[in-house]
């Protein structure tokens, strides 16, 4: 009944139906992604390790930015989730593949294509997109090179392929569930992701409006963006926004998930308030639609609006509370042990933490006047992007690999990756909440004397950052070519759920008959 | 417990510290500065209160919320032979950590609010500033005054890069500062004429958006005569961090001085339009020009950036009719970065630096462009 994989390499990979082929494109290309997107940070770091412009021009300058920012959110972090919920999701609510397993495939095989036609702009003439990744008008209509209309088809693919993936999830979910599988007995990482990709469904198609107006203003003359034509700068930004708020919960709510899973398995003991949990997840992600504005406190709206943005804003820390107060009661009275996920994974509950209460001070608009658009920002977002999303996504590949490959990891070297990112990130970002209050703007390709101190410190601990991700890659590559072989299915000694029934490897087919819950 | 102390012990406690330097000394000499500087203004002192309010916030969390992740870190691992319990549920305490940090929020909404009525109180101020975010420098005009100019960044390409040593004010330094008088209500309306960028001086705590086609409106009152830096806080292309915000805080009296001055120079200029420039006035005001107008894009030896900004050197507009060339500076060029310089720079300046562009770097037309040919263009449109 059941068959295995395709023989020939491109049957099996370009035609791919399969959930775990395809989650392993996923993951493979989101990894790719990441350290393009991490050498752009690289030359960043680099031009920014003392003040004067030793190595780049500042126009290629904003070039390294922009794509930097677009391609670790939409190219490696947001792909590195869809990948994981693809192997996953299936194997933790008893069905035998996705719902939708041939627009899995296009899905994901659009992506390379997207990313292709956008770091192509990099060598065309008159450069990549400049404008940021937020890119407002109309510096990125007026004012941008030729090559916005590439970017645009980009995001254009990007978003369709965002969106399939989405509706994939939902379909799954909604409809694969094993007999006794209820909503409620859902696995948290399901939960998180299956609210996620409501939110991608929904925010997904105003930024394909927003880039569609840019794309009017700048090749057929209207005026959505322009003020001389009628148009208004400032609806840029809110349309931007609301997408872009959503976006940032996208990205770092399928991580809570991920981190729910970790945490009670080394602690040896079941999630505490799982009810609760869910809950919080549904809020935040309700939250994330009316807060959008609070990017905006110095575009000038009226106190009225401003007032509204601050309070909504604030009012997300109590979900966010309530994950963190759950995850720490997980671990009380546990019997805990400190494997490589396990390490990420409080790491990633400190320093999440620790971004969400910049995320407070930021959300007090008078505070706010001082700390918009300056590395204090910067600061706040990587240790809610970094030490969350990306620390939570290789805490997922440490937990899970040995299951997806039958192989053990070196501990060992996972130990020493963990360390070195560890130190290094907190170098590397904790400075640069001192040069924003010191009044260092973001996007700078050039500062005074006064901030060449923690700029030379930031720059150090990137390097070093960088440094411990090709450690990764190759413990990665080493486990699957040469890891210790394992059997035992549930393979950690704590861990609970269906994709832990199931073989260590896990075959290329699982859960053809479905399991019964109780 | 002194302040040296207190940020010690707290370095100690918290990563969330941002505060050992609990005074906020000015940013130019703290070079490993901590915190955000506590300003001069009634607006930067309330910004800077609530700042310093949410980090004790944070740290207080913070420091129960890791202290008791750190205690159970060592207490409940496997290796002290522990086994795990298997509660997983408790409503009450669910409940209590919903309510408390609600709460905890609702009392910090009165002075986040308080501050924020003080951001946005612009009425009735003493003096009207309007302030114009160009790419890539700032222009001040002093509404009903008469007087307007250009504030552009002075620091030269070669301090920039790496052909001179830089100098103490390294792009902390402009051709003219913005001048305002201490103790008077001073309120800034500020608009873009090309792309958004924002306007921001820490020590007042204004920081408004500059936007094409809209206003946006700060204010200032400060006691305390000085020079305060800042920057432009909106990315609006490559010179993006080379327009700093430079005010100068004066006394009252010497402002009204200053003015006087300025509006003197107004009328001494007129006459210079007239007049007849030669060559080497003419180039030596137009390199002058150049450098700091132009050469950001066009680069220092008029060689552009292919495929991004056209070279002058053998340009058809610059070895073409002058008047062509006139029309370029005044109008600028529609959808591009060369926007109109004629708000921007008098008609002597540009009549100079067209006249330096033509005879420049191998262009040789040997032509001689007099502010008045730019006047009478300007005029005849």
């Amino acid at each position: 009944m059941a068959h295995g994989p395709s023989k020939n390499f491109f049957n099996r990979w370009l035609f791919s139906t399969n959930h775990k082929d395809i989650g392993t494109l996923y993951l493979w290309f989101s990894f790719a992604m990441f350290l393009l997107g991490g050498a752009f940070a690289m030359v960043i770091r680099a031009e920014l390790f003392q003040p004067g412009m030793q190595l780049i021009k500042p126009e290629f300058f904003n070039q390294m930015t922009t794509m930097h920012g677009l391609v670790m959110v939409f190219g490696a972090i947001m792909p590195a989730f869809v990948g994981l919920a693809n192997w996953m999701i299936p194997m933790m609510i008893g069905a035998p593949d996705m719902a939708l397993p041939r627009m899995n495939n296009l899905s994901f095989w659009i992506l390379p294509f997207a990313f292709a036609i956008l770091v192509s702009t990099l060598f065309m003439e008159g450069g990549g997109p400049n404008f940021g990744w937020t890119f407002y008008a109309p510096l990125s209509t007026t004012y941008a090179p030729d090559t916005v209309n590439y970017f645009i088809f980009g995001v254009h693919i990007m978003g369709a392929s965002s969106i399939m993936g989405s509706i994939n999830i939902i379909a799954t979910v909604m409809n694969m569930r094993a007999p006794g599988m209820t909503y409620m007995k859902m696995p948290l990482f399901v939960w998180t992701w299956v609210i996620t990709a409501f939110l991608l469904v929904a925010v997904m198609p105003v930024l394909a409006g927003a880039v569609t107006m840019m794309l009017m203003d700048i090749n057929f003359g209207t005026s959505f963006f322009d003020a001389a034509g009628g148009g208004d700068p400032v609806l840029f930004q809110h349309v931007f926004w609301f997408f872009g708020h959503p976006e940032v919960y996208i990205i770092i709510l399928p991580a809570f998930g991920v981190v729910s899973q970790i945490i009670p398995t080394f602690s040896r003991k079941p999630l505490f308030g799982y009810s609760s949990m869910v809950y919080a997840t549904a809020s935040i992600a309700f939250l994330s639609f009316i807060v959008w504005a609070h990017h905006m406190f110095t575009v000038g709206m009226p106190i009225a609006g401003e007032l509204y943005f601050m309070y909504a804003t604030m009012l997300i820390a109590v979900p966010t509370g309530v994950k963190v107060f759950n995850w720490v009661t997980t671990m009380y009275k546990g019997a805990l042990t400190f494997e490589t996920p396990m390490l990420f994974s409080i790491a990633f509950v400190i320093l999440f933490t620790f971004g969400g209460f910049t995320g407070m001070m930021l959300s007090i608009a008078a505070a706010d006047t001082q700390y918009h658009d300056t590395y204090f920002v910067v600061a706040h977002f990587h240790y809610v992007m970094v030490a969350g999303a990306v620390f939570s996504g290789t805490a997922a590949v440490y937990y899970w690999l040995p299951k997806w490959c039958g192989r053990m990891y070196d501990e060992t070297m996972g130990k020493l990756q963990f360390w070195i990112a560890f130190i290094a990130f907190n170098i590397t970002f904790m400075p640069q909440h001192f040069l924003g209050l010191a009044g260092m703007p973001r996007r700078y390709s050039d500062y005074g004397l006064q901030f060449a101190d923690w700029n030379m410190v930031s720059s150090i601990g990137a390097f070093m950052y960088g440094g411990a991700q090709l450690l990764f890659l190759y413990n990665v590559i080493r486990t699957i070519g040469w890891g210790k072989p394992i059997s035992d299915p549930k393979v950690w000694e704590g861990a609970e759920g269906l994709e832990w029934t199931v073989p260590t490897p896990a075959p290329f087919h699982t859960f053809s008959t479905p399991p019964v819950v109780k | 417990m002194s302040k040296r102390a207190r940020a010690l012990f707290l370095g100690l406690l918290s990563p969330a510290i941002l505060s050992l330097v609990a005074g906020g000394a000015s940013a130019e000499d703290a070079a490993w500065n901590l915190n955000m500087p506590r300003g001069v203004t009634e607006v930067s002192q309330a910004a800077y209160d609530i700042h310093m309010i949410m980090i004790w916030v944070c740290t207080v969390i913070g420091v129960l919320v890791f202290g008791f992740m750190f205690y159970i870190m060592y207490a409940h691992r496997k290796s002290r032979g522990v086994t795990a319990a298997n509660f997983h549920e408790n409503l009450t305490v669910e409940i209590l950590w919903t309510i408390v940090p609600a709460l905890i929020l609702i009392v910090m909404a009165v002075p986040a609010t308080t501050a924020l009525l003080k951001v946005y109180d612009t009425e009735n101020p003493d003096i009207d500033i309007k302030v114009t975010g160009y790419q890539w420098k700032w222009q001040y005009e002093y509404i009903g005054e008469g007087v307007k100019f250009m504030s552009e960044l002075r620091t030269s390409q070669d301090e920039q890069y790496g052909r001179a040593p830089k100098g103490e004010h390294y792009l902390r330094e402009v051709t003219q500062p913005l001048v305002i008088p201490a103790n008077k209500k001073v309120r800034f309306l500020i608009t873009g004429n090309d792309v958004i960028h924002s306007w921001w001086v820490p020590d007042f705590a204004v920081k408004r958006d500059a936007i094409p086609g809209l206003f946006t409106a700060a204010w200032a009152k400060t006691d305390q005569p000085g020079v305060y830096v800042g920057a432009c806080t909106e990315l609006c292309g490559k010179d993006h961090s080379r327009m700093p915000v430079v005010v100068e805080v004066k006394e009252e009296a010497e402002y009204y001085e200053w003015l006087a001055g300025k509006k003197e120079e107004a009328v001494i200029y007129q006459s210079t339009i007239g007049k007849e420039w030669t060559n080497e006035e003419l180039m030596a005001k137009g390199e002058a020009v150049y450098a700091v107008s132009c050469a950001g894009c066009h680069q220092s030896a008029g060689e552009g950036i292919a495929g991004v900004f056209p070279a002058l050197v053998g340009s058809s507009i610059v070895t073409g009719p002058v008047e062509g060339h006139i029309g370029i500076l005044i109008n600028g060029v529609a959808g591009s970065a060369m926007q109109s310089f004629a708000d921007q720079l008098s008609e002597v300046d540009i009549a100079a630096v067209i006249h330096y562009k033509r005879n420049s770097w191998g262009n040789d037309m040997g032509d001689i462009v007099q502010p008045i040919d730019v006047l009478n263009y300007k005029q005849n449109q």
